[in-house]
């Protein structure tokens, strides 16, 4: 059988920065997954933009938790993904983790991503659909934050997952 | 400051795993409603599918049976956000388990996508754990994600898996489904 889940590529911040981009994505895989774990300056929330496409493309729908109810919300033409419904927290890592399904296909794209973010006695939990409304194949991605700058030491990975 | 990551077309510096491994893909026909992986063997702690789903039309659902076995032997429990609100419900003595919980169901522009994770699949002395995250947004009112655990009540090694739309719809051309196998 074949190996089908390569770690394409991966940096940890030496300083704080305001994105993470991944460039020149080729289109060997079925499916991308992002995974993102580390803090930020300011408990922004965390977003993703595919192909520098900045316009109304993107919307979501979301199901979280919070710290006894659980919830839903949903977003419509945005300019962004959002990966976290909570911020990216400030003190205790936060985890983020994103399928991206048949990127390299001439479909809308959708996106699934979990957020775990417990801050003892705040943060949250949450589930998130996303949906890019672009038939074009997805070459490159930013990470963003809604404020400040991931901190030192966030990790973010990007994988390919290659079906037979 | 901002980084930026280049990436080789070669995939960079890959490193890859060999405990998570391809066993077989299909692609939906256009003219039936039905994928299936047959023969799978019993070589993996756990299998994980991946869909993309499209259907001919709108507001139908999926299901999973295993081993082919269509009586009431599957159970679940489904935790949904629908926008509105999150919402829970679940169903006893099923034919079949279903994988999005009966709310906006499918739609033929906007891709469905769904992980299925079935545990401990070939055992021969446990019933099967099916644990499934998948979502849908359409950019409106009726998207929806969530999560969903089924039971399938056998003790039999799982060698067959079925995914399969209501209604008498199909998957279009661009729907796509990949079994994985995970070692233990």
């Amino acid at each position: 059988m074949a190996t089908t889940y390569d770690k394409i590529a991966t940096t940890t911040l030496a300083s704080a920065a305001a994105t993470i981009t991944f460039s020149s994505i080729a289109a060997t895989y079925t499916d991308l997954r992002l995974v993102l774990i580390g803090t930020s300056t300011a408990g922004g929330g965390v977003r993703l933009q595919f192909n520098s496409d900045t316009a109304t493309n993107y919307s979501n729908t979301q199901l979280y938790g919070f710290p006894a109810s659980a919830y839903s919300g949903q977003e419509t033409n945005k300019t962004y993904c959002d990966l976290s419904v909570f911020g990216f927290e400030v003190t205790n890592p936060c985890f983020i983790s994103t399928d991206i399904f048949s990127y390299a296909g001439s479909t809308y794209k959708t996106l699934l991503a979990e957020y775990s973010g417990d801050q003892n006695g705040s943060g949250g939990v949450a589930r998130i659909v996303n949906l890019w409304r672009s038939t074009s194949a997805i070459t490159s991605m930013q990470l963003s934050l809604s404020a400040g700058n991931y901190k030192i030491g966030t990790t973010a990975t990007l994988y390919g997952i290659k079906a037979a | 400051m901002s980084l930026i990551l280049g990436i080789l077309d070669s995939g960079g510096a890959a490193a890859s795993t060999s405990s998570y491994e391809s066993i077989a893909s299909a692609t939906g026909t256009g003219s039936s409603g039905t994928i299936t992986f047959s023969s799978i063997p019993a070589t993996y702690s756990s299998l994980q599918i991946r869909c993309c789903i499209l259907a001919s039309a709108s507001n139908e659902f999926v299901s999973l049976q295993l081993n082919s076995n269509t009586g009431s032997n599957y159970t679940r429990h489904s935790l949904q956000g629908i926008g509105t609100s999150a919402v829970a419900d679940g169903a006893a003595n099923s034919s079949s388990i279903n994988l999005d919980g009966n709310y906006w169901g499918l739609q033929s522009s906007y891709p469905t996508v769904t992980i299925i994770d079935i545990l401990d699949y070939a055992s021969t002395t446990k019933f099967k754990t099916v644990r499934v995250f998948n979502g849908q947004d359409n950019n409106s009112n009726r998207g929806q994600v969530g999560l969903c655990s089924g039971v399938y009540r056998s003790t039999t090694a799982i060698s067959t898996v079925t995914i399969n739309i209501s209604g008498g719809i199909n998957y279009t051309t661009n729907s796509t489904f990949a079994l994985y196998g995970i070692k233990g």
